[in-house]
């Protein structure tokens, strides 16, 4: 029962935990699932890279999970990607109840110290907390053992594509109907240097304030800053004029090729169909 | 497009106008095409579900097919993933796939027939295309095509003669048309993307702002170089096609000919003209060259073109960037 374990979590997993509370049953108030991930080598971290959803039923007394469903589920998820284990399960809700020590018990059964994961979709407090947990057995010796979940540090990693891919999702938080337009890359680029006026200006307005003492300057701010404008490679302004012309003539050569390839290839098309049905 | 839309509407068919595909199947699809691709060849592809909401498609889930396709029947898990999800209440009607593709390379003969079978079995099905190495450098590429009726009724009947293809006005622009791709969350996701924004990494995802692209265009054009190849082979087949037709025509000309010519020398000399043979069964018709390759191949490189012009604008856009950089140096 490491208590250093960390858990990486992949923003799939959220999407699928939210996605799943929003598909519940009426009458339940919190979903359960189970967590899959690959266990890293030294043992200090967990990465969950995917979950899905069981279906269960709580009331005051009693809890029933679907094991059949989890065994099939698991099974049919194996199958396209078999390096990912079962690491632990999740549950929507701000707090562990009872019954969440008896689906622990379960899991552990499965795997070696399951990691339980908590998303607060019910906005307990404002905001949608994320909390992972490890279990501990506590207790006196000699009594009943008990079990204390003891909080472990959860952290969103993702592969290159994935950070991308959210953060295009990000910008439905900006807009009403909360639609994002795939726009062409060039309008990507815009954007781009958009956001880099934008801290640029707040840089500089930062700059003068210090300039003209209104905010104490602040030794390790102005160190990156230094390092900031140093990253700008020296070079001679002919150098780069050289640089720039010949990448962009390269571009330009290129552009013209696949144009030309292009009306080459609908003429081709168009007298082939001529041709043919004369 | 809109044009396109209402000859559909006129045949009585469905018309869907744009699709809206929800955060968590692009990240599932995101996931699932990074974890299969990794450099091997190989397609990553699955099932999309979702429903049919007047003239939009919304996808709401997807889940991956197993690539090792020798022992897992394809049809048996795609419903017992179905029934399992119905269960947790996910929409567990299939609208569609998805296919991941490198740099572009994705017209083929497999996708028109899989489409065909899709769309011909539910309506409305849509294939996305998502582009797993433009997406790492940074751009988010995916997008939803579908077979435009002309290319379903042509798979239909199977017949790519040069005729056929003229009858439906069928060129390798008209074969799929792509459909608007929008991206919707819930609110109750937006609240989970407010946490995650302060929890992702912040450092990476910007790498689309490197100059570096040479290596990218160099691929990009290594495999127009090789779909140029092919078009020019094809090119050449029916070069070839059509000389023999001529040389055909001509020889059975001289036949007629040397007929019309015996024939009347006969007469001349009184005896019964020669019995009209059947010209056409000496001569066999060469078969017309179907013409679906060179379509094919003719869709791709125009793609390819598109790619490249606008990954070179975007190029050019940076290198400007980089030069305003420079000069408040």
């Amino acid at each position: 029962m490491a208590l250093n374990l960390v858990a990486k979590v992949h923003p799939v997993v959220f999407f699928t935990i939210v996605d799943s509370y929003e598909r519940r049953n009426p009458d339940a108030h919190r979903v359960i699932g189970t967590l899959l991930g690959t266990i890293g080598v030294d043992k200090g971290a967990v990465e969950i890279t995917n979950c899905f959803c069981v279906p269960h039923n709580e009331s005051k007394e009693e809890v029933a999970v679907e094991l059949d469903f989890a065994k099939d589920m698991y099974e049919l998820h194996r199958k396209v990607n078999p390096g990912e284990v079962i690491v632990g399960w999740w549950a929507t809700g701000h707090e562990i109840t009872d019954h969440s020590l008896l689906i622990h018990d379960y899991y552990s059964r499965i795997t070696t110290s399951p990691i339980h994961l908590t998303v607060d979709t019910t906005l307990h407090g404002g905001r949608m907390n994320i909390k992972g947990y490890v279990s501990a057995s506590m207790g006196v010796p000699g009594r009943t053992p008990g079990t204390m979940f003891a909080p472990i540090p959860v952290e969103v990693i993702s592969y290159a594509p994935e950070i991308v891919g959210t953060s295009v999702t990000q910008k439905s938080k900006y807009i009403r109907q909360r639609i994002v337009e795939s726009t062409t890359d060039l309008h990507q680029i815009f954007e781009a240097t958009q956001n880099m006026e934008t801290t640029l200006d707040v840089l500089i307005s930062y700059v003068d304030d210090v300039l003209s003492g209104k905010v104490t300057a602040d030794n390790y701010i102005g160190r990156e800053l230094t390092k900031m404008v140093n990253q700008v490679p020296k070079m001679s302004a002919h150098e780069f004029e050289e640089m720039l012309n010949t990448n962009m003539k390269d571009l330009l050569m290129v552009i013209y090729l696949s144009q030309l390839t292009k009306v080459n290839v609908s003429l081709n098309e168009k007298l082939t169909m001529l041709v043919a049905t004369q | 497009m809109s044009g396109r839309n209402k000859r559909e509407s006129d045949t009585g068919r469905c018309h869907i106008n744009f699709v809206q595909l929800e955060g968590l199947a692009l990240m599932k699809i995101i996931k699932h095409c990074h974890e299969e691709g990794a450099g091997n060849t190989e397609v990553a592809q699955g099932v999309l579900l979702g429903l049919v909401v007047d003239e939009k498609l919304e996808i709401t889930n997807c889940f991956p097919f197993p690539r090792h396709a020798d022992d897992v029947d394809e049809e048996d898990y795609q419903l017992e993933m179905m029934r399992h999800l119905r269960k947790v209440n996910v929409d567990h009607l299939s609208v569609g796939w998805y296919q991941s593709t490198q740099l572009g390379n994705f017209i083929t003969t497999q996708l028109l027939d899989s489409q065909f079978s899709y769309q011909t079995s539910i309506e409305e099905s849509v294939v996305l295309i998502y582009d797993p190495i433009k997406t790492a450098r940074g751009f988010l590429s995916i997008k939803a095509y579908r077979l435009t009726p002309e290319a379903i009724s042509t798979v239909q009947e199977r017949d790519y003669t040069p005729e056929a293809l003229k009858k439906m006005r069928l060129g390798f622009e008209t074969l799929f048309q792509e459909i608007k791709l929008v991206i919707k969350n819930s609110h109750l996701v937006n609240t989970l993307l407010c946490e995650l924004y302060e929890m992702m990494p912040g450092s990476e995802g910007k790498q689309f702002l490197d100059l570096g692209t040479m290596s990218t265009l160099d691929r990009s054009l290594r495999c127009l170089m090789e779909y140029v190849d092919d078009l020019s082979q094809e090119a050449n087949k029916f070069n070839n096609f059509q000389r023999q037709n001529a040389k055909q025509l001509q020889d059975k000309h001289k036949f007629m000919q040397k007929r019309a010519a015996e024939n009347a020398q006969r007469q001349a000399r009184g005896e019964p003209p020669l019995p009209e043979e059947d010209v056409s069964k000496q001569f066999k018709p060469i078969a017309p060259l179907p013409r679906l390759d060179a379509m094919i191949t003719s869709g791709q490189i125009s793609n390819y073109c598109k790619q490249i012009s606008q990954f070179c604008s975007q190029s050019l856009g940076k290198l400007y960037v980089a030069k305003a950089l420079q000069d408040k140096k």
